[in-house]
């Protein structure tokens, strides 16, 4: 049975006619066209669908959409306003720092949450931070040098 | 005209696709469109082969656009695999943009009534004097639906511009900002969405599929013998209707996987084809080691699950997105499946994650192609679940070696004896004959298609690959043993037995210096002729610090091979920490791939590749019962985190005379016998068997002080 469920995402309220155990992943890009964060498991075991909800960091692959009700999702199209880049995805161009691309949204809203949280951490902070992310071509170490790039870039704006 | 004029050899792509149109498009806007037949597979080919497009055709990046491979308008260049893009597209994409050029200077010439040579081709722009055109302008007047023309140089001449530059990969801008680029964000008018209700175990028949708790749902079953899925408009039901599918479906089911805890056994237990490598004769008397190395079956493990997308049209064609790494083999064989002739087929590449072998692309692309039939002129855009990605895509064979070599005084190799048993490293689409797409084997009329093949000797090998050391050693005899029964699909990962063999050599030769009380790298060099051989490993060891003491608890280990004998020079030291578990802290990595056209893209693929390399030998190996496979979660078959990944630095040893040679597995071998060499160097014992887990090493250990 399909009902109706608001919430906000990256800054707009936002209505959705669906099933209540929907994925939050599913509506995001079926629903509302946001390709960027991408299905990689289905049990939250990879972060490939990784989007910030209510501030947390939660696997949108995972989350049914009834969870999801008047909070606030901000996917990696919203890190930044518009067609602007986050200092997160500024320094992931700036070190290449992706192979295939696909865990990369999921990596890239790890960090930036990590960066409000911290905005300069060290090297093991950003290795926790992102240690729940898989990826399978081995940029981590190259996104480990964009995260801690874009913190110090951050702090120097 | 005196002499006769001077004809070039085409390179082999394009005097195969010599019609200049099939790789160029020329727009009165001044962009140009390049077509090639090598696909994005994540590993950037796309921006290296841009570098060479640009140079040759004299005109900047960002007026250039590489188009995705197609099997009706670009160029058949097989597959994207074994490390031979650049060198085999390379020199093609080069020589038609060469040829586009010439033709676009000709034009220009004949127009301003001078000779060729007065011209020049910069930014897009061909002058001679004060006079200029540009591609744009003649984009109407010169016709490219002719043959490639023997008498035009393969390069123009010009000095590189982008060649040699780290020039940021093209489709990255997209991926970062989350863009849709990959075909599961593929959205065509009228598209619908497919599932397949894969069977519990590879062996499984299907006895009864009943589809009466799916009535009140808007989705149509479609079933073909043990093939079944579901097909509807909505994703989110699509998906809830095939588990409810699945648990309701009757399956037949038999024991029929080897003993997982025992594949060597397996393996080595025939019927096999031997592969005579090097036939040897008799060895010479002396001193002798030998010893056995393992390896178990390994999984592409992919981020994301394996996607197709299938239209059949009004007309009775059938038009199929794939992110195969060979379009027109995959066409190919839904031919030969479907009895259908393959001018009828079109298959458009798209990109999906990365792509590390022959992985369940095609197989999805075939289920698009089965479940579309009930629903003609509707795209159905078919996803595989994470369980069916990880436990139903080829995997990487398991392979056995035993090693064994007779030294002198000295400790130097007198004679040398290898065998190596595994599964066949192909079963690609059109191997051995057979379409080898998956849901083939499960329809109503099933194929049945033989053991996994080996690409010959002469194209790599596949039991084989790297099974001849690159070192100088006398008396050697080399066989390889397939296995020609095997309830198990295997095809081709990430430099299929290049690694096992690399691994196997690598660590073998370890244990003889050792044997000997000799430095690692001192008994490499005293069996190593070939002069960039030993710059790579020399360079790998002084990046390192080879040599210099490492702490408590630590160890150093260095690996090191010629991909496929022929490819590229890698070298990797690796310094591993036993204390708790095994960590590997770094990867010191040099690298000759002959000419470099992107640095860093060079540098991406060796990180990556030694990162992966890294998850095999530490953690991976696919799991099973005697019927089922059973490591179909990331928790089941886990890879390496952020947490183990080691550090990596890659040294370029510079060749820019040679052609490029391929970078993509060249680290895979040498950095899993660099780490096992460090364990060793670490914990005193050598753990032969893959994974290298704690708990191997414990084992290794406990049998030591037995």
């Amino acid at each position: 049975m399909k009902q109706t469920f608001e919430l906000i995402v990256n800054g707009s309220r936002v209505r959705v006619e669906t099933h209540p155990d929907t994925s939050l992943l599913h509506v995001l890009r079926e629903e509302l066209d946001l390709k960027g964060a991408r299905f990689g498991c289905g049990i939250g075991l990879c972060g490939a669908c990784f989007v910030r909800l209510d501030g947390q960091v939660v696997a949108s692959c995972d989350t049914p959409i009834w969870s999801a009700e008047d909070k606030v999702v901000v996917t990696v199209e919203g890190l930044a306003p518009g067609d602007e880049l986050h200092p997160v995805q500024r320094a992931f161009l700036d070190e290449q720092a992706a192979q295939c691309g696909y865990c990369i949204s999921g990596i890239m809203v790890s960090a930036a949450t990590l960066l409000e949280q911290n905005p300069d951490p060290d090297e093991q902070a950003v290795i926790e931070a992102l240690d729940r992310n898989l990826c399978r071509c081995g940029v981590q170490r190259r996104a480990v040098r964009a995260v801690l790039a874009a913190g110090s870039a951050e702090v120097t704006e | 005209m005196t002499a006769e004029q001077q004809t070039y050899r085409l390179p082999d792509d394009l005097a195969a696709n010599p019609v200049l149109s099939r790789w160029v498009t020329v727009h009165a806007d001044g962009t140009i469109d390049v077509r090639v037949g090598k696909v994005e597979l994540g590993q950037g080919i796309l921006t290296a082969l841009s570098q060479l497009a640009a140079d040759e055709l004299g005109i900047d990046l960002d007026r250039l656009r590489m188009v995705p491979a197609n099997t009706r308008y670009g160029p058949d260049e097989g597959l994207t695999a074994g490390s031979l893009s650049l060198t085999r597209a390379g020199p093609s994409v080069r020589a038609a943009c060469a040829q586009v050029r010439a033709r676009f200077v000709a034009e220009a010439a004949r127009r301003w009534g001078v000779g060729a040579e007065e011209l020049t081709v910069r930014r897009g722009s061909i002058r001679a004097g004060d006079r200029v055109t540009s591609y744009g302008e003649l984009a109407g007047a010169v016709d490219l639906d002719v043959p490639a023309d023997p008498r035009v140089p393969p390069a123009s001449g010009d000095g590189p511009v982008f060649v040699g530059t780290n020039s940021p990969r093209l489709d990255l801008p997209d991926k970062i900002a989350g863009r849709p680029r990959f075909i599961h964000d593929l959205r065509l008018p009228g598209q619908l969405f497919g599932r397949v209700l894969r069977p519990p175990s590879p062996g499984a028949t299907l006895r009864g599929l009943d589809a009466s708790r799916l009535e009140d749902l808007d989705v149509d079953v479609v079933r073909d013998g043990s093939f079944a899925g579901v097909v509807g408009p909505d994703e989110a039901e699509v998906m809830r209707a095939v588990a409810t599918l699945g648990d309701t479906t009757v399956w037949d089911e038999h024991d029929g996987l080897p003993d997982e805890d025992d594949l060597p056994a397996f393996l080595r237990t025939g019927p096999h084809e031997d592969i005579e490598v090097v036939a040897g004769g008799p060895a010479p008397a002396g001193p002798s080691l030998r010893a056995t190395y393992n390896r178990p079956f390994i999984a592409h493990a992919s981020m994301a699950p394996s996607c197709g997308v299938a239209r059949w049209n009004e007309d009775g064609t059938l038009s199929v997105w794939s992110h195969s790494q060979g379009i027109h083999n995959l066409r190919a064989a839904i031919a030969l499946l479907l009895e259908m002739d393959e001018d009828r087929i079109e298959i458009e590449h798209a990109e999906s994650a990365g792509c590390y072998g022959h992985n369940a692309a095609d197989d999805a692309a075939f289920d698009a192609v089965l479940l579309a039939r009930s629903v003609p002129g509707h795209p159905v855009h078919v996803q595989w679940s994470r369980p069916d990605e990880l436990a139903w895509s080829p995997f990487g064979s398991a392979m056995s070696v035993d090693v064994a070599a007779t030294v002198d005084e000295s400790g130097a190799v007198r004679s040398w004896e290898y065998d190596v048993w595994s599964q066949g490293h192909t079963s690609r689409p059109g191997y051995a004959g057979v379409p080898g797409l998956l849901a083939g084997a499960y329809l109503d009329r099933p194929w049945r298609y033989p053991a996994p093949a080996d690409p010959p000797l002469a194209a790599g090998a596949g039991s084989v690959r790297n099974a001849v050391p690159i070192y100088d050693l006398p008396h050697r005899r080399i066989t390889g043993h397939r296995l020609l029964e095997t309830p198990i699909r295997s095809s081709a990962v990430r430099s299929l037995g290049a690694f096992m063999n690399v691994f196997a050599i690598e660590s073998f030769m370890n244990e003889l210096a050792l044997s000997a009380g000799i430095d690692p790298l001192t008994y490499r060099l005293m069996h190593l002729t070939d002069a960039r051989g030993r710059k790579v490993l020399e360079a790998a060891a002084k990046a390192a610090g080879w040599g210099t003491p490492v702490a408590e608890g630590a160890g150093r280990g260095i690996g090191f091979a010629r991909y496929k004998d022929k490819g590229a020079y890698c070298a990797v030291v690796a310094d591993v920490e036993a204390e708790h578990d095994i960590r590997v802290r770094r990867l010191t990595i040099a690298v000759d791939v002959g000419l470099v056209v992107n640095p860093d893209g060079v540098r991406n693929q060796i990180e990556g590749g030694a990162t992966q390399a890294a998850s095999w030998t530490l953690k991976e190996r696919v799991r099973f019962d005697r019927r089922r496979i059973t490591s179909d979660t990331w928790e089941t078959y886990p890879i390496l985190r952020f947490s183990e990944a080691p550090e990596i630095s890659v040294e370029l040893v510079e060749n820019p005379g040679t052609p490029s040679l391929g970078a993509g597995e060249a680290a895979q071998g040498p950095a899993a016998a660099a780490i096992a060499n460090a364990v060793t160097a670490a914990v005193g014992v050598r753990v032969r068997d893959l994974p290298i887990t704690t708990e191997a090493i414990v084992a290794a250990i406990e049998s030591s002080e037995d």
